[in-house]
């Protein structure tokens, strides 16, 4: 019993260990925003139904960790779903893959359904108060926004918001799921959200007049919608390039409308 | 008006009562919450099958095995690690500044966001040690966040054990060494088995660390050195990015009963190696 | 070969240390030249967090980690103890023996899981019962309370259990009450491994940061309530870390720095209210 044991364990670590063989001419990563990761990890699936000697090896980390990864090569490809990119990422080759609508959400028994471009910029910077002004209940109006720095934040301000700044006391959530059940459990609360995220658990407003719908985005009358781009650094290894173009192909743009997403290629 | 001491006994005694009684509610609230919401999805396929279409379907089979990985190398570590270690502070040091010190940076450390333990692990593993995204820096990475608990625990378990054991062991010409085997480590096995628990549920529920280091790859990993995700990070993915709740909280269910496992194995595992060990 | 031994555990603690000293250095090199920079007065003071026109003033999130800290430890730290005291020296010895590691299964329970309890649950009733936006100081600090049990509890035991004894009958043998022993002799006995256990849970509440961000509500604003959302210092560098660049980074790090502080402050803290008081 004394000495089987770290033996044991000696053995147990070496065979995991052996196991480190990693054909790197196959391998695929991509890192970065964790709002599409889940996308990445789909096309992923697909696309090794029909390559099925590629690796593609898919991490999160946020936008920022995707830059860095694209930067220092710990990934070849960057996922990053912010509007602009900042200075670090010019030496990068940046692709639109995707574009992403935001719906304007609120509780499902709240009375309003539409709201002009007016009265958004004016609910959210803080100047309406009370949901009566725009024809709900007599009751404060809860902000909830994304964090500084998210791609769907950083979209949502420059084209709801404008110049303004955002109402003083938002609360904020950091991520999609949270913002929708923040929302769902709450009447008097406002947010956005991905287009491809809303369910019955919230309402998506009607935002100018339109309906928030992904048709919507892509025949350019809803004007609120935010692109992923795939960051690359210098030229791509040949299997990051299959992926990529798989990505931009019919099928792989196909699965991305399938899941909630906007095309950027027909 | 001095009140009696048998009443003050019947208050604190009540007072006492209520306030485990509290925590267990609470603690029964969760688990019940967790597996009312989750269990019915659970099935030998969920267990069995690969992650498939971002988690909607299929099952967590690479989860549950990166998670046994990711738990067996931080606990592989900073337990042998954390345990030296407050044995070397415990027994083989006298108790002054330096080891007050000591004492103090170990618990400001356990007070270090596990954020920052994430980026420590994937600034020095990932990119620097070249191990990229990992099992093995994600263990490492954990073993560093756990390490704290497990020296202060053990340590307190250790210095509780009364210093009679010790006088009488030496006074028979043990060694140093040998006192502490078969002196002190028995009693303080216990205590020291409570960091290592503490240790565990950290290292299972660690999502921050686990995502900066090991990343959260789908696949089932096949070596230390690939990727993987373990319950708690495919938990937090589903959740955050409002994928499927029904599986998410399938996952959460699965992930307790794993604690429990673990947990029941470590304590039995002690059992067994003090049995006969000790007089009291 | 027991000087063999004595090498090697000598080096264990070494690397130990060593291993903490290092991530301490990475957090300080990471932080303190924006510290420096942007002076430590108007970090600290600063009410305004605005990273991207340049303005770093954490004051607003020192008053959060203070305020869900001060809550979590309130309603934590007594629950705990009291909870240790009744499994360790008062619970039939059978009910200790299973209720100890089913408490010690609620710290393997994600905090993401945490969050989302609370989000769901915990915020709509305190918003419809007490009002205020639910998502408050209060949440975060029943939810972080809840979070520390476990190392509380299962840390506290321990420490009590590992009382000779002969202290316990010795006290009971001069005539005083159960009670009356556990107070006066037990606790005061335990109290190095109950300190270490509260310390320790004291750590994980300053440091939690995913089920805080969900529940807290994560305002900019300074808090006037319990009941008004709040962003702590762990928060506001989680929520802001996956996307920030440049200074607004070494902002966050330079956060963590000063959350450093924050724990070395409390942990002082702890240290000397146990030696005056017990």
């Amino acid at each position: 019993m004394r000495t089987t044991l770290p033996r044991g364990l000696l053995i147990l670590t070496a065979l995991c260990l052996s196991g480190c063989s990693r054909s790197a001419q196959n391998l695929v990563t991509l890192a970065g925003s964790t709002a599409f990761q889940p996308f990445a990890e789909k096309l992923a699936e697909v696309y090794l139904t029909t390559h099925p000697d590629a690796q593609v090896n898919v991490q999160g980390g946020g936008s920022a960790v995707g830059i860095q990864a694209a930067l220092s090569g710990a990934a070849d490809v960057g996922m990053a779903d912010l509007l602009d990119l900042p200075p670090e990422a010019s030496s990068l080759t940046s692709t639109a893959v995707a574009k992403d609508g935001i719906a304007i959400i609120v509780n499902p028994g709240n009375p309003v359904s539409s709201l002009t471009a007016d009265e958004a910029r004016s609910i959210f910077s803080g100047k309406t108060a009370s949901w009566k002004e725009v024809g709900g209940h007599d009751a404060t109006v809860r902000i909830i926004s994304r964090e500084e720095g998210s791609g769907t934040r950083r979209s949502f301000d420059a084209l709801v918001l404008g110049g303004d700044k955002l109402a003083s006391g938002a609360l904020f959530e950091n991520s999609n799921g949270t913002v929708r059940e923040a929302v769902a459990s709450d009447p008097e609360a406002i947010s956005y959200l991905s287009i491809g995220l809303v369910n019955e658990r919230v309402k998506a407003v009607a935002f100018g007049g339109i309906a928030p719908s992904n048709r919507n985005v892509k025949n350019g009358t809803y004007s609120l919608s935010r692109p992923v781009f795939f960051l690359t650094k210098g030229e791509p290894s040949p299997a990051a390039r299959a992926f990529i173009d798989f990505v931009l192909s019919p099928v792989g743009q196909g699965i991305l409308e399938k899941e909630g997403l906007i095309a950027v290629k027909e | 008006m001095r009140i009696a001491p048998t009443l003050t006994e019947k208050i604190a005694k009540g007072m006492l009562m209520l306030a485990c009684a509290s925590a267990v509610a609470s603690l029964l609230f969760v688990i019940v919450f967790i597996l009312a919401g989750g269990f019915r999805h659970v099935s030998w396929g969920f267990l069995t099958q690969p992650i498939l279409d971002m988690g909607r379907s299929g099952g967590i089979a690479p989860a549950i095995v990166g998670t046994f990985l990711m738990v067996f190398v931080a606990l592989g570590i900073a337990a042998p690690l954390g345990v030296a270690s407050a044995i070397y502070l415990a027994e083989y040091t006298l108790e002054g500044r330096a080891t007050q010190a000591i004492r103090f940076g170990i618990n400001c450390l356990a007070g270090v966001p596990s954020i920052i333990f994430g980026l420590f692990g994937f600034i020095l593993f990932v990119v620097m040690l070249g191990l990229s995204w990992s099992i093995l820096s994600g263990g490492l990475s954990l073993a560093a966040m756990i390490l704290p608990t497990i020296i202060r625990t053990a340590e307190e378990a250790l210095r509780s054990v009364p210093a009679q054991y010790r006088d009488v062991a030496a006074s028979l010409g043990a060694t140093r060494w040998q006192v502490v085997t078969r002196s002190v480590l028995p009693y303080a096995l216990p205590g020291i088995l409570t960091g290592v628990i503490l240790g565990i549920g950290r290292s299972i529920e660690e999502t921050a660390v686990v995502i900066f280091t090991a990343g959260s790859a789908v696949q089932m990993p096949r070596s230390l050195l690939d990727s993987a995700r373990t319950m708690a990070v495919h938990f937090y993915i589903l959740a955050r990015e409002g994928i499927s709740t029904e599986k998410a909280y399938a996952t959460a269910a699965v992930l307790i009963l794993t604690i429990l496992v673990i947990n029941i194995l470590a304590y039995t595992l002690m059992h067994r190696v003090l049995r006969g060990r000790r007089a009291v | 070969m027991d000087r063999f031994i004595s090498r090697l555990l000598f080096l264990a603690a070494c690397s130990s240390t060593a291993i903490l000293a290092l991530i301490a250095l990475f957090i300080f090199m990471e932080g303190a030249p924006i510290l420096f920079r942007s002076g430590f007065g108007h970090f600290l003071a600063g009410r305004t967090w605005a990273p991207l026109e340049g303005q770093f003033g954490i004051l607003p999130f020192i008053l959060g980690s203070l305020w869900v800290t001060a809550g979590s430890l309130l309603l934590g730290v007594p629950l705990g103890v009291a909870c240790a005291t009744y499994l360790a020296v008062f619970a039939p010895p059978r009910s200790a023996l299973i209720l100890k590691p089913a408490i010690e299964l609620l710290a393997g329970i994600p905090s993401v899981v945490y969050g989302f309890l609370g989000v769901l649950w915990l915020a709509p009733l305190i918003r419809t019962h007490l009002g205020g936006p639910g998502l408050s100081i209060l949440g975060a600090s029943c939810v972080l309370a809840i979070m520390i049990l476990p190392t509380i509890v299962s840390v506290s035991i321990d420490a009590l259990q590992a009382v000779p004894r002969s202290y316990r009958e010795g006290s009971l043998a001069l005539g005083a009450t159960e009670w009356q022993t556990t107070r006066r002799v037990v606790l005061r006995a335990a109290r190095s491994g109950i300190l270490a256990g509260v310390i320790l849970g004291m750590g994980r509440a300053v440091g939690e940061t995913m089920a805080v961000i969900m529940i807290s509500g994560n305002a900019t604003h300074i808090p006037g309530s319990i009941l008004d959302s709040v962003r702590t210092l762990t928060a506001n560098i989680a929520i802001e870390m996956g996307y920030a660049v440049g200074d607004h980074r070494r902002a966050l790090f330079a956060t963590g720095v000063v959350l450093f502080f924050f724990i070395m402050i409390l942990n002082t803290a702890a240290l000397r209210v146990a030696r005056r008081k017990f």
